[in-house]
């Protein structure tokens, strides 16, 4: 129990410490994310929507195929990039691993199936009317889009809240191609795997608790503006 | 036909069942150790002979030297083989560990990339050559996980009176192997212990920059939980796990183990 308590101690420690190191770490993995869920969105909003509107042949093999790839595992991501960006690596010249932005490249490969899956799900669950009319109109088809995702907005923010959860808790991609930088590319999930490693147990589950305390922030903004949008 | 499906799903179940009532049953020790003796390949030749010695299968959790020394502190692993004397010092002195025995040593290098261009190859001592690192012209890949190797490394800083810090020095917080990778990508150096780096030189373009100094000396003990403070710890076990890498047949092991023809670990008992 000495355990427990004493994590609950650390976690608070943390927190009211306002330890500039800490609110480093716990910074990088929020831009990290929020920037990679914001590539995997603009890609994979309206590739769902497109998937979802349009017949052709091999979609149910594509559907099964995005279906597989929201089991990726995060380490897996790690080691097919990291043969990109290594030194020898086709992109190599860019220097890009061991920095952020190689985080950012990794996780939103990572949620872009998730966004992309979850979109298609929510345009099935669209009222059939709504595409007759819009065609009734004359809408254009990025007009469409547009009626579609302000109507789905509910469904598709459901999507970006998962792929901010997986972007976030994810320590795989951000451990291989960030390399746990103190100060540049540390994440508060390798950092927790960091204090874990040294045996400092209760300290890596404070940051834990913190982890979920900033998510759980994020989402209340999230249904704030939902709210507002209504 | 029920019924033989039926008759099927109870016979793999009481197979299952029976089959696991045999793993639990086979005695586990449980090794905590450091990532070198692992990554490095030795334990997979020196365990087998152990396991074959002592009738029991060795469970091995390779973490840093921090790491394994707490796991041992709570009492979740039976013996600990590990390279930081100091910590361990303190840890047998706080009376977690029963016995702490010399089983052998190797020692660290200063890694670098091929063009030098800290010039640490034209170091005097050791110190000096910490000093052109700090230069600041190439950067430093540091364990900073609180490994043994971590731990000599910042020792080194401090009898080299400097303070590691800036845009050079990266502290990434992974095993040694990890940080090889890191180190080479980055045309940095790094310290590490010469079997990890043997074991590993056929991925890395990273060459040994500085090496032979008395200060660079790693010995590995091996040190028993004490029954005392865990009860629960297969403190006889253990003693025959010591006694074996201790004894004859392993100290041959270990001196026999070599990668390239080049020997990884001196061992201390029977040289």
């Amino acid at each position: 129990m000495d355990y427990f308590i004493e994590t609950l101690a650390a976690a608070l420690r943390l927190i009211i410490s306002a330890d500039r190191e800490i609110y480093a770490i716990v910074w990088t993995s929020i831009w990290i994310a929020v920037a990679s869920v914001g590539i995997a969105s603009l890609l994979g909003i309206p590739l769902g929507l497109l998937v979802a509107f349009r017949e052709f042949p091999g979609k149910r093999l594509l559907l099964q195929g995005l279906n597989t790839l929201m089991a990726l595992p995060t380490v897996v991501v790690g080691l097919v990039l990291y043969g990109f960006f290594t030194r020898h690596g086709p992109l190599g010249n860019w220097g890009i691993l061991y920095t952020p932005l190689a985080i950012v490249s990794g996780q939103a490969v990572l949620i872009l199936p998730i966004l992309w899956n979850m979109s298609i799900t929510a345009a099935a669950g669209a009222d059939p009317r709504l595409g007759l009319t819009c065609q009734s109109l004359g809408a254009s088809g990025l007009q469409q889009g547009l009626i579609f995702l302000s109507e789905l907005r509910f469904a598709l923010m459901a999507a970006v809240v998962a792929g901010f959860g997986r972007a976030i808790g994810e320590v795989g991609i951000a451990m291989m191609l960030g390399g746990n930088i103190e100060g540049f590319t540390r994440t508060m999930t390798t950092a927790i795997a960091l204090e874990t490693s040294k045996g400092e147990f209760e300290f890596g589950l404070a940051l834990g608790l913190l982890l979920l305390l900033v998510a759980f922030i994020v989402n209340l903004l999230l249904q704030y503006f939902q709210r507002l949008a209504r | 036909m029920k019924n033989i499906m039926n008759k099927i799903l109870h016979a793999v179940l009481i197979a299952m069942l029976a089959w696991s009532g045999i793993a639990l049953a086979e005695d586990h020790l449980r090794l905590a150790t450091t990532t070198s003796t692992a990554d490095s390949g030795l334990l997979e030749v020196l365990n087998p002979a152990a396991e074959a010695a002592l009738g029991a299968k060795i469970d091995v959790i390779a973490v840093g030297s921090g790491k394994a020394l707490k796991l041992g502190e709570n009492g979740d692993v039976d013996v600990l083989l590990v390279h930081d004397p100091e910590a361990e010092e303190k840890f047998v002195t706080a009376g977690f560990g029963s016995d702490r025995q010399p089983v052998m040593h190797n020692d660290f290098i200063l890694l670098g990339p091929t063009a030098d261009p800290a010039g640490v190859r034209q170091a005097t001592d050791i110190s000096d050559a910490m000093r052109r690192i700090s230069g600041g012209v190439a950067s430093f890949v540091s364990r900073g996980d609180e490994s043994g190797t971590h731990q000599k490394e910042l020792r080194l800083w401090r009898a080299a009176q400097i303070e590691p810090s800036g845009r050079w020095y990266l502290s990434v917080g992974q095993g040694m192997g990890a940080v090889l990778k890191i180190a080479d990508d980055k045309l940095a150096y790094t310290l590490a212990d010469r079997g990890t780096y043997l074991a590993l030189r056929g991925q890395l373009e990273l060459e040994v920059v500085f090496a032979d100094a008395e200060e660079l000396f790693n010995p590995y003990h091996v040190i028993l939980i004490d029954p005392a403070k865990h009860p629960h710890v297969k403190h006889e076990l253990a003693r025959k796990y010591s006694e074996f890498i201790r004894g004859e047949a392993g100290q041959k092991i270990i001196r026999d183990f070599k990668i390239d023809g080049e020997t990884l670990f001196h061992p201390d008992v029977i040289h």
